[in-house]
């Protein structure tokens, strides 16, 4: 059901309308999570004709408003106008219907089905409920025909390649009389041929006068294809250029990253302990996500950053340390002896933990306590009879966790899923500090974290260190790595490319050593 | 214009349905509905038991109370293992077929051997090794657990079957048939006729409910089957051995079901093949009645207890009342449904949809 406001005439759903230009805006639009304010008072608006960057930050917000764009999530002020018409959409079938289109990173389509049935979806060509096999083939190759594809109707979606299957994306989208399509990031996975192919179907969407909306990290692209962009930071409106002309890529980083940022790092330098024998040494390191064999060491308290682009294989360097993926080859050494580390449970025990990159899917528990997540691991050298809980230890452990790490929580028998992310985060760290920690691996660790928890989170990570403790910080957050590390090691196609000192590592540097070669983006085009 | 039209919109509130939290009806925010939320299954079987005592003749007796906790026995003590295993997010049909054929294999070893331990350790072996099947295949091999437990129920059907030759199995020893119908404390009024007596499978029931429950609520085991069920994928990189606990959880649940089997058998003097039709649904039913989540994470021993016996009081109170058989599936199946959806309603007023 869409509700409207404002107007009486009910104009959604109306075919009618659809022919017409229709201006897409944002008023006042806020969302807000509990203990989380992931929107607040966004206001702007999108251009029939025109492609609009949305730009920010890693956690600005962006993701949250294509959600209330496609309905998949309620905003909890404001609300959208299309056509110079008030509308809250309460499902993404209300989106639908009001000719809005949201084009994910990972596309919505079914691999099993042929093209031509996921194209209409939902709305099958039929006479008396039965499919008209002629007409579905016959539209789909006219759809397709428009943007100049030539692909079999009868094709499994599975057989595509991901350009491909981002046509046909947008093709279905078209074909529900979509207006306005927002575009989340759509050349992550592309090659530099098929990002070609998308940008001149951008150019004729344009032509046709839909409102684009285009959310990138690319500054290259923006300047190329988009006409006006707005720029979020931290769930807030920063800026709308309309037109973008004059604008330059110093503007949109300034004002992406604000001038307060270099200050939520506060690094301070570490006095250079003694003790400079590594915590962890890895020695040709082999395993899935890894095309070479990886070697490097941590010192006692020293805090290491690795750097990479997606697909890196950062994130299974930390897995294949942590015994969460199988290692194929190479020896994981701790204070200088060397482990057999088949399970996470030989990695715990031998004093390496790891805060998983996706807190949700791999961190926490979340239809249990605070005390049950923190105490998950660290209550079995804590039982009875190896089996009986002490409920006086769990219950003063879990306390004093939550005061020395400032959770903010009502109360330790809180379901977790009820926390904010940085809390749920704090939670995390608080079960691996119940632990005797040597080596601490932790991936993406202020990811989706507002930024007064992300300096709290800095502040464990130093504190973990002064105490000698090896850390990893796994991001793709360059301020963020260069921030917080004392060396940077930066990893490219699976394999570790290079390894930098603090002094050394500028932005520059370091993005230039993780990025494909030319050479190597040619192997993969 | 706009501007104005834009202020007016805003202070208007979302019309309905602006959340699915808001989306429970009105009623079910109140105090009533709070409280019936905190007691649970609990309020419900205790209301039960009053309006049957009020408006069922015979129901509050000690007679009848001694014909209750005989007919929930069997069912109860396979639901403390389903608890585990439902907690842990998996699922288990091959309770229904393991509780016959562990009776026959023990009917049969015990008049092949002529020990009653040998048939007692026989029977429970095989609940063992079935178990192990299940859980090997579920935790090793990664086969969805109601297809794995649905082929080893037929296979363990068969294997009944094969064992019996289809026919009941008489036990030659009798001490293995009095061993089933021990009782104590055995009342008797003035006349020495009967009035309550606890037996074995009774006691077996109740030992069940605490060592089950302890090990649920207050040990490392039960503790990691609820994170296991909460969250597979946190549970293992927290250190926990997922497979080797899916496993045991399995392995328990065969044996269990194997001890009511054998307990079954040494009541009835024989081992029957054909025994205990549908009783992996009873036992299901029953945990699901107690609040235990089908997607695992969320159980308690108190709930399922209390899911145990309002299905045992319905289906007494309908036998009392002498109510067709045929309609008392029927009222079965609608309890089932209700608690379901009473379970509904309450996950929609926690919110969880944010």
């Amino acid at each position: 059901m869409t509700t409207q406001m404002g107007s009486a005439a009910p104009v959604l759903g109306d075919r009618s309308s659809l022919g017409r230009t229709a201006a897409l805006e944002f008023c006042g639009v806020t969302k807000t999570y509990p203990g989380v304010c992931a929107l607040q008072d966004v206001s702007f608006t999108v251009r029939p004709g025109s492609v609009h960057a949305l730009l920010g930050e890693n956690g600005a917000g962006k993701s949250t408003l294509l959600k209330t764009l496609s309905g998949a999530h309620y905003p909890t002020g404001g609300h959208l106008r299309i056509d110079n018409k008030a509308v809250l959409f309460h499902s993404t079938a209300d989106a639908i219907a009001a000719g809005v289109a949201v084009i994910y990173q990972e596309l919505h389509l079914v691999p099993q089905l042929s093209v031509a049935e996921n194209l209409f979806l939902g709305h099958l060509p039929a006479r008396g409920g039965i499919v008209d096999r002629r007409a579905l083939r016959d539209n789909t190759i006219q759809q397709l025909g428009r943007f100049g594809e030539d692909i079999n109707p009868r094709t499994l979606v599975a057989r595509l390649s991901i350009g491909q299957r981002q046509m046909i994306e947008i093709a279905k989208a078209l074909s529900r009389g979509a207006r306005m399509i927002a575009f989340d990031e759509p050349t992550s996975s592309l090659s530099a041929r098929e990002i070609e192919k998308l940008f001149e179907v951008i150019e004729q969407l344009k032509r046709d006068h839909c409102a684009i909306l285009y959310v990138t990290h690319r500054m290259e692209e923006v300047f190329r294809i988009c006409d006006a962009g707005t720029v979020l930071r931290d769930g807030r409106h920063v800026v709308t250029w309309d037109p973008m002309r004059g604008v330059s890529q110093d503007n949109v980083v300034t004002a992406m990253v604000g001038r307060e940022l270099k200050d939520i790092y506060n690094y301070r330098p570490r006095q250079q302990s003694t003790d400079v024998s590594p915590a962890l040494e890895v020695k040709g390191l082999l395993g899935p996500g890894l095309s070479a064999p990886a070697s490097f060491s941590v010192r006692r308290g020293e805090i290491l950053g690795l750097f990479g682009l997606v697909g890196a294989g950062r994130s299974e360097l930390v897995k294949l340390i942590f015994g969460a993926e199988r290692r194929s080859g190479g020896s994981i050494l701790v204070d200088g002896r060397e482990l057999e580390i088949d399970r996470p449970a030989d990695a715990i025990r031998a004093g390496i933990v790891l805060c998983p990159e996706d807190r949700k899917k791999e961190g926490i528990v979340p239809i249990r306590s605070i005390m049950e997540n923190i105490n998950l691991s660290a209550r079995r050298n804590h039982v009875a009879l190896g089996l009986v809980i002490r409920d006086r230890w769990e219950r003063e452990n879990a306390s004093q966790k939550v005061k020395q790490l400032g959770i903010k929580t009502p109360g330790l028998m809180q379901l977790i899923r009820n926390l904010s992310g940085g809390n749920q985060q704090k939670v995390i760290l608080a079960r691996w500090l119940s632990e005797q920690v040597k080596v601490t691996l932790l991936d993406e660790p202020t990811r989706g974290i507002d930024v007064g928890a992300k300096s709290e989170i800095y502040s464990i990570i130093y504190r973990l260190a002064e105490q000698g403790v090896g850390v990893v910080v796994v991001s793709s957050d360059l301020p963020e790595v260069l921030g917080v590390a004392d060396r940077v090691m930066v990893m490219r196609k699976g394999r570790v490319v290079e390894t930098l000192d603090r002094a050394t590592a500028t932005p520059e540097k370091t993005l230039a050593v993780a990025l494909p070669m030319s050479s190597e983006l040619r192997a993969t085009a | 214009m706009s501007q104005d039209l834009l202020k007016t919109d805003r202070s208007e509130p979302p019309v309905a349905g602006a959340s699915p939290a808001a989306a429970a009806p009105p009623w079910i925010r109140t105090q009533l509905g709070n409280w019936l939320e905190q007691a649970g299954m609990l309020a419900i079987l205790a209301v039960l038991v009053i309006v049957c005592s009020l408006t069922v003749n015979d129901f509050f007796t000690l007679r009848n109370l001694d014909s209750l906790l005989l007919a929930v026995s069997t069912v109860g003590m396979i639901s403390c293992t389903m608890l585990f295993c439902l907690a842990s997010g998996n699922f288990d049909l091959s309770v229904g077929t393991i509780v016959p054929c562990a009776g026959v294999v023990a009917a049969v070893m015990i008049n092949k051997s002529d020990s009653i331990l040998i048939g007692i350790l026989a029977g429970l072996g095989f609940g063992a090794l079935v178990g192990l099947v299940n859980g090997v295949v579920v935790a090793k091999c990664r086969i969805n657990p109601l297809i794995t437990t649905l082929a080893t129920y037929q296979i363990v059907k068969g294997l009944a079957f094969i064992f019996s030759g289809g026919k009941s199995v008489g036990i030659t020893r009798e001490a293995f048939c009095t061993l089933g119908n021990a009782a104590w404390p055995v009342v008797r009024d003035a006349h020495h006729r009967l009035m309550f007596q606890l037996t074995t499978p009774v006691w077996i029931c109740i030992g069940c409910f605490l060592s089950f429950g302890f090990l649920l609520q207050r040990t490392t085991f039960g503790r990691n089957t609820l994170a296991i069920g909460g969250n597979e994928e946190a549970a293992r990189l927290a250190g926990i051995g997922v497979a080797r606990i899916k496993i045991l959880i399995f392995v328990m649940q065969g044996i269990v079901a194997a001890l009511a089997g054998i307990v079954l058998a040494s009541r009835m003097t024989s081992g029957q093949p054909k025994s205990s039709d549908g009783l992996e649904l009873q036992v299901i039913s029953a945990c699901v009645l107690g609040g235990v989540s089908l997607t695992g994470g969320i159980g308690r021993m108190s709930y399922v207890i209390a899911g145990v016996f309002i299905m045992g009081v319905v289906q007494n109170a309908m036998n009392l009342k002498n109510v067709d058989p045929f309609y008392q599936y029927v009222v079965s199946g609608t309890i089932l449904l209700m608690a379901v959806l009473f379970d509904r309603v309450k996950q929609m007023r926690s919110g969880t949809a944010i």
